[in-house]
């Protein structure tokens, strides 16, 4: 299989090719309009601010690529939010693949929303084999809320999505490569869509 | 529902673990990357790594150890020691660190902090604080390792440096640490009340009740413990089942 890591200098690429490695596959790291558009699948990694996350995929041209993929994408943690239409981070416009709008968590509870939460309603393939009430590592200040795209959801207190889907674009706000063995899992469930 | 971390601290020196680590059953007990492993397996929520070399030698040596942890664990983990500027931050998170962890570096120069939050996000920014309670002062910020006092007050700094842009405190009290008599409650409670981010307690766990106490009345965000851990006179599964039968919320 072909997979490719999009290469926008996001913070961290290594750990998910390490948990990739893991698995034993092997993905080629690259910001090459041809290369990531001849992929059989595209990871969408991400840690960071969303508006110098954006300038940098606008400067390699791919806020005008990636929303035109039609193979299997996830994007994880920033890289899922990117794809949504507006974050309230530095009032920024994302790539705008998924119509959906991107939150700050107005909460008494400590923000950044740091540390292993419990995932709920899955619904989808990429969570075969996963129980529900299963927990992941999140980190992040900024949320997405949920909506008919959702296919799990977290609580904070409120219910947020922890995951979405949209046509060929799976995403996950929570951390798979850091995330144990159920991490691993929802990897390796991405790899056989 | 989000759980409280537990959190086991391997002081690296060299690439090896140092102060003493008694185990039996993983090959190499000095050998980070091994324990590390362990205590993934134990249910450790997270791990701190602190580079207590001096040479700049043995950092580039760190580095490659901070790789080689990240290949080969798969949940969060800290490094910290000997960070003074934006490039040593770029190496760490490049090599797969989550966090790093700034200290002294952060009282002489606070301006580091925000450089940092603005570069890498504040998720990854952890700011530790010595802290040490004398009568006439009241608990002050110690500097160079706890050896030098600083004019800042514990509360006042926690929330300067969350201004600025840490993510999570990490608050070490130096009148408990290595007492185990219990955390530092008053002074954790302070802090986790005055700033909105996380706050890791540190220093003086000795036994379960200590980490209860923590959670439940300092409210703590996570905690943080070393020889408890490496001496085995308490393991994460049974701090963990004990914490969950007390009510705290814990991920088993």
């Amino acid at each position: 299989m072909n997979l490719v890591i999009v290469d926008y200098k996001a913070g961290n690429v290594q750990s998910v090719l390490f948990a990739l490695e893991r698995l034993g596959v092997q993905a080629t790291l690259s910001s090459d309009f041809e290369t990531i558009k001849a992929a059989d699948k595209v990871i969408f990694p991400g840690v960071g601010e969303a508006s110098s996350a954006m300038l940098q995929l606008k400067s390699r041209n791919l806020d005008k690529l990636l929303p035109e993929l039609k193979q299997p994408f996830f994007g994880v943690c920033l890289g899922m939010q990117l794809l949504c239409k507006h974050s309230e981070e530095g009032d920024t416009d994302l790539l705008g693949i998924i119509p959906l709008q991107v939150k700050r968590f107005q909460t008494e509870l400590k923000v950044p929303h740091m540390g292993w939460n419990q995932l709920e309603g899955l619904n989808s393939p990429l969570f075969a084999g996963i129980q529900e009430k299963e927990y992941v590592y999140y980190v992040h200040s900024y949320y997405v809320p949920l909506s008919e795209y959702t296919i799990a959801q977290t609580s904070y207190p409120e219910p947020f999505s922890g995951a979405l889907q949209y046509k060929n674009f799976y995403a996950a706000q929570f951390h798979p490569e850091k995330s144990g063995p159920a991490g691993a899992q929802i990897l390796k469930n991405f790899l056989a869509l | 529902m989000l759980t409280k971390r537990i959190i086991p601290c391997l002081d690296i020196k060299n690439g090896r673990t140092v102060k003493g680590v008694q185990f039996e059953n993983i090959r190499d007990a000095g050998d980070p990357v091994e324990l590390a492993k362990w205590y993934a397996e134990q249910g450790a929520d997270e791990l701190v790594f602190l580079d207590i070399t001096a040479t700049n030698e043995e950092r580039k040596t760190f580095a490659e150890l901070v790789r080689d942890i990240a290949r080969h664990i798969d949940i969060p983990f800290t490094v910290g020691g000997g960070i003074s500027a934006v490039a040593d931050v770029e190496v760490l998170l490049h090599a797969g660190a989550d966090k790093v962890s700034i200290n002294s570096s952060a009282i002489k120069n606070p301006q580091l902090v925000e450089e940092l939050a603005r570069h890498f996000g504040s998720q990854c920014v952890t700011v530790a604080i010595d802290t040490k309670h004398k009568d006439e002062t009241g608990w002050k910020v110690y500097t160079r390792a706890g050896t030098i006092e600083t004019e800042h007050s514990t509360v006042d700094w926690a929330k300067r440096v969350t201004d600025l842009g840490a993510g999570e405190i990490l608050l070490t009290s130096m009148n408990n640490d290595g007492t185990k008599a219990g955390f530092a409650l008053g002074v954790t409670g302070e802090v986790a009340k005055a700033v909105s981010v996380p706050v890791i307690a540190s220093g003086g766990a000795g036994t379960k009740q200590h980490f209860a106490e923590a959670f439940e009345v300092a409210h703590a965000d996570a905690a943080l413990a070393a020889s408890l851990f490496h001496f085995r006179e308490l393991s994460v599964p049974e701090l963990k089942a004990y914490l969950k039968e007390k009510g705290v919320a814990v991920r088993i």
